[in-house]
């Protein structure tokens, strides 16, 4: 089948989509973006986590006809241009990345949280973030990155 | 001293050796750039797959793969029988099949190998192969296998007089401790691409820990010279020990060459789980003496650890638990007997702290039963006994270097306990669930120290190599760093960095991608790569600058040792001002230097009484833990993990930060957890739905009192840091446990059923 979707801005078409494939696998395989990752492939470590008409979402639990004519924003839409967005400037100055795998899903759903609750207090941002699993850090740093970043989009807004 | 001097050297050494810079791969990985060996695609390449045994045991009767050939869309399908070389490999000892062939010894072992044009062809393909088994009684428990004689490696110390020690112990405890099966679960799953080369050899990209023993291995299996398999290193998404063992490796390389197309391996978590191998479930007895003052006299232990059906890395990792079963303390007498055993489970190798998690676990339980049967504190009872610079350990070795486990330990007890916090139901055992008001719920407070060998114990001749090359390009100066080291998440990409700043005096690094070309860096496992590639890189540093100081000292007419780097040229060592641009410097040319750095030797260890000079050197780490608990419905929270470090010199301290809060993580979920369910030898729990690992919301806040103690004999004095964390986090927690319920529990992870409704099997005199 065709799917039609704007990925980052972009509207893209992927064809020859078999029924089984997921959200996940034709932006890793068919649009060529393979910053969302494959870490478990059942919902359960969000590190495929993307936006879906502006709503976090495993990726790999949506099927890709699902997402005909809907809007998806990946981890390579976070920044603009060379510009990063404050969360993803935060993850690295914080240390909150040590392999990686899970930032990308980190990201969307941090940044979700700070678009929603722009000041987020810790339970909130535990709470937010308890869908992504991280191995390496232990999960400080993460909540160091999302402070900072909210902190910084906040004064940005003042 | 010119201000232009001034800034210019500033700059130079602003994220040098000891400054918290930032990952060079971070950006990368924070846009979704980063090319993890799971991201890697060739034009025309294909996917491959593995067919595992769904057996813990069985012959195999037949293994028909006509049926898949003929699924359109797929290239080839082999098995045991297609391959070239050697048909078994291992890290110790080959003996654990590329593919299986008669027989199968544990659930997942992988059977035949497809490749095919999209990745759900192969998993289909993989159904239409015809395996026939004929299953056989599978070898689960450990003891049968030890009465069988299934053994792999018996590890026996003998210390002191332990018969004088006997008669002066005034009390004795013994206990008997479980550990589960925990597994690394590092996120990225196992994954690479392999690429036929045009003279037959072939090119892998791969996650890995150690590219030149991975080479070794794959070269022998597909009957290939070593020179025709080049390894690169793709992005790894964390290792910890799990990526120790060749995975995808073989398998790949063997469908590209019979395909002559690239092929790409990506397993799912489910396949992840059966296709590494775990930490060692174990069983350990121990038994302290003691006088009623509270002195250790001796310990004895007995550790049985389950090494599954292949060696992997089992003999060292049993010795690694014996020899520091006696934990971080002043024992005057020992005996210790580890045995590690094949079975039919899952193979067991390697995992941060590397059989010391396991026997750590052990002595420190042990070590609060003491306490409880002299009525001594733990904590007390701890720092009276604590192990010091000149101790004599159970292997004979004094212990040299900084050994602060008496500072560590008050450090700990000096930190405010955590306040009660007013009653919310997210700050409650259960949660959001809201399973109580807190009627049932006790707290506790535990303790735990742990020591570990850091680097490669008993007589292995260890090194690192570096390259470094000083250029002046479009750019400016710049150093260029190559080294094999494998960046895991660890940061040993950024170590390398710090370090050529540092030694070169220039701001711009690059830090080449490592692969096979370069010099064996060794593993990064046994928290040894900051040390040793550390050393390897500054050796190499040295040596460019021994020899671009020579060329500027004849420029200049000045002595070499008048001279200096810093702020990307040749300055004056006496004022800092700039002598000569680094451009002129080089216009011979750029200067490249490899150096290979080795630690001091060891040797190993009598094989009757364990005892040898075994170690490089030693670290420690020490953990408390507070913890809610509901004793009605046996759910924990965790309230506080306070750790306290002896991290010698960091060289980055955010990220050495970032080690401990994350081993101190994987030591929470071995506690309260993780654990692979094995039963009859099948694993049951092979996703993440089944194997938790902590989520945000079960870590709570990590305090941290770190001790910078430069140790003598490493590169700018410091030490390995990532597996001391894993070691006392784990029983901190469960002596917490006990502390807030008074049950006994002998068994990690603890599970809500262990303390649900025991209420009456507490034992008397505790809260």
């Amino acid at each position: 089948m065709r799917v039609n979707f704007t990925v980052n801005g972009v509207e893209q078409t992927a064809d020859d989509v078999w029924e089984g494939e997921s959200l996940l696998y034709v932006l890793r395989e068919r649009v060529g973006l393979p910053g969302s990752k494959n870490a478990c492939e059942q919902g359960e470590c969000g590190s495929c986590t993307v936006y879906l008409d502006g709503t976090p979402v495993c990726a790999c639990l949506v099927a890709a006809g699902q997402a005909e004519g809907r809007e998806v924003r990946t981890v390579e839409g976070l920044a603009d241009g060379e510009r990063l967005d404050p969360i993803q400037e935060a993850f690295v100055e914080c240390g909150a990345v040590q392999c990686g795998f899970c930032t990308p899903g980190l990201l969307v759903q941090a940044h979700d949280l700070i678009e929603r609750v722009p000041e987020p207090s810790d339970p909130e941002i535990r709470e937010a973030l308890a869908g992504n699993l991280c191995r390496c850090t232990g999960y400080e740093k993460i909540l160091d990155a999302v402070r900072l970043a909210a902190a910084r989009k906040a004064e940005a807004g003042r | 001293m010119s201000t232009m001097t001034t800034r210019r050297t500033a700059r130079g050494t602003a994220q040098g050796v000891g400054a918290s810079a930032p990952r060079p791969d971070g950006r990368a990985k924070v846009t979704g750039r980063f090319a993890y060996s799971s991201d890697l695609r060739r034009d025309g390449m294909l996917w491959g797959a593995t067919l595992r045994s769904p057996h813990p045991h069985a012959l195999i009767r037949r293994l028909d793969v006509t049926p898949a050939l003929a699924l359109p869309g797929v290239h080839a399908v082999l098995t045991g029988e297609d391959v070239p070389g050697s048909r078994t490999y291992g890290m110790k000892v080959s003996d654990q099949p590329v593919l299986a062939t008669g027989v199968v010894r544990h659930h997942g072992e992988p059977v035949a190998v497809v490749a095919a044009d999209h990745p759900e062809t192969a998993r289909r393909a993989l159904r239409l192969i015809r395996a026939e088994y004929e299953p056989l009684a599978p070898l689960t428990d450990p003891e049968a296998a030890l009465a069988a004689g299934s053994l792999v490696r018996h590890v026996r110390i003998r210390h002191g007089d332990l018969a004088a020690a006997r008669e002066r112990a005034e009390v004795v405890v013994a206990g008997e401790y479980e550990v589960g099966m925990q597994d690394q679960a590092f996120l990225g799953p196992e994954s690479g691409l392999a690429v036929p080369l045009p003279d037959g050899g072939v090119e892998l990209h791969v996650s890995s820990q150690w590219l030149h023993t991975d080479r070794r291995q794959v070269a022998a299996c597909l009957g290939l010279p070593e020179e025709r398999v080049r390894l690169v290193l793709a992005g790894v998404g964390g290792a910890f020990g799990g990526r120790e063992d060749l995975s995808v490796h073989v398998h790949a390389c063997l469908l590209a060459l019979r395909t002559g197309r690239p092929v790409a391996m990506s397993y799912g978590r489910e396949e992840s789980f059966l296709g590494h191998v775990h930490r060692h479930p174990a069983r350990l007895r121990i038994e302290h003496g003691a006088t009623r003052d509270g002195r250790i006299a001796y310990v004895t232990a007995r550790l049985l650890l389950d090494g599954g059906a292949y060696t992997s890395t089992s003999p060292v990792v049993i010795a690694n638990a014996c020899y520091f079963a006696a934990g971080a303390y002043e024992v005057p007498a020992a005996a210790i007997d580890g045995y590690t055993v094949f079975t039919n489970n899952p193979p067991c190798g390697a995992m941060r702290g590397f059989g010391a998690v396991q026997s750590c676990y052990g002595v420190e339980s042990n070590l609060d039963r003491l306490a409880a049967a002299l009525g001594a504190d733990p904590l007390d009872l701890r720092i009276r006994n604590a192990m010091r610079p000149g101790t004599i350990l159970p292997t004979g070795q004094a212990v040299d270097g900084p050994a602060p486990v008496a500072e560590l330990l008050r450090r700990l007890a000096a930190r405010p306990l955590p306040p009660r916090e007013p009653y919310d139901p997210r700050a409650m055992p259960g949660g959001v669930g809201n399973a109580t008001r807190g009627e049932s719920v006790r707290r506790g407070v535990g303790y735990a120290v742990g020591v570990k060998a850091i680097g490669y114990s008993g007589g292995v001749d260890d090194g690192s190599v570096a390259r470094v090359t000083l250029a002046v390009d479009a750019g400016g100066p710049v150093a260029r760093v190559r080294s094999a080291a494998a960046e895991c998440g660890q940061g040993i990409v950024t170590v390398q960095a710090q370090i050529a700043r540092t030694e070169l005096g220039v701001e711009r690094v690059e830090v080449l991608g490592a692969d096979t070309g370069a010099g064996d860096a060794g593993s990064s496992s046994a928290s040894r790569q900051t040390w040793m590639t550390g050393g390897a890189v500054r050796g190499a540093c040295a040596a460019v600058r021994e020899r671009v100081l020579g060329r500027a000292a004849a420029l200049l007419g000045t002595p070499a040792g008048a001279l200096a780097l810093d702020g990307g040229a040749i300055v004056r060592a006496d004022t800092g001002e700039v002598a000569l641009e680094l451009e002129e410097a080089l216009a011979g040319g750029e200067i490249t230097a490899e150096h290979e750095y080795r630690h001091r030797p060891t040797t190993g260890i009598d094989p009757e009484t364990g005892q040898g000079d075994a170690h490089v050197a030693f670290a420690f780490a020490a953990h408390r833990a507070v913890v809610d608990v509901d004793v009605e419905l046996g759910l924990v929270r965790v309230v506080e993990m306070a750790t306290a470090q002896d991290v010698g010199t960091a060289i980055n301290p955010l990220a050495v930060e970032g080690q401990i809060e994350g081993g101190t993580a994987q030591g929470l979920g071995l506690a309260l957890m993780e654990e692979m369910r094995v039963e009859d030898g099948r694993v049951l729990n092979p996703s993440f739905t089944d194997y938790l690992i902590p989520t945000i919301l079960d870590m709570p806040p990590v305090r941290m009192d770190l001790l910078h103690l430069p140790h003598p004999d490493s590169p700018y004095g410091v030490n390995g840091v990532g597996e001391p964390p894993s070691l006392s986090s784990t029983p901190a927690v469960a002596n917490a446990l006990r502390n807030a319920t008074g049950l006994d529990l002998p068994r990690v992870p603890v599970r809500p059923e262990h303390i649900a409704g025991r209420a009456e099997e507490v034992r008397p005199g505790t809260t």
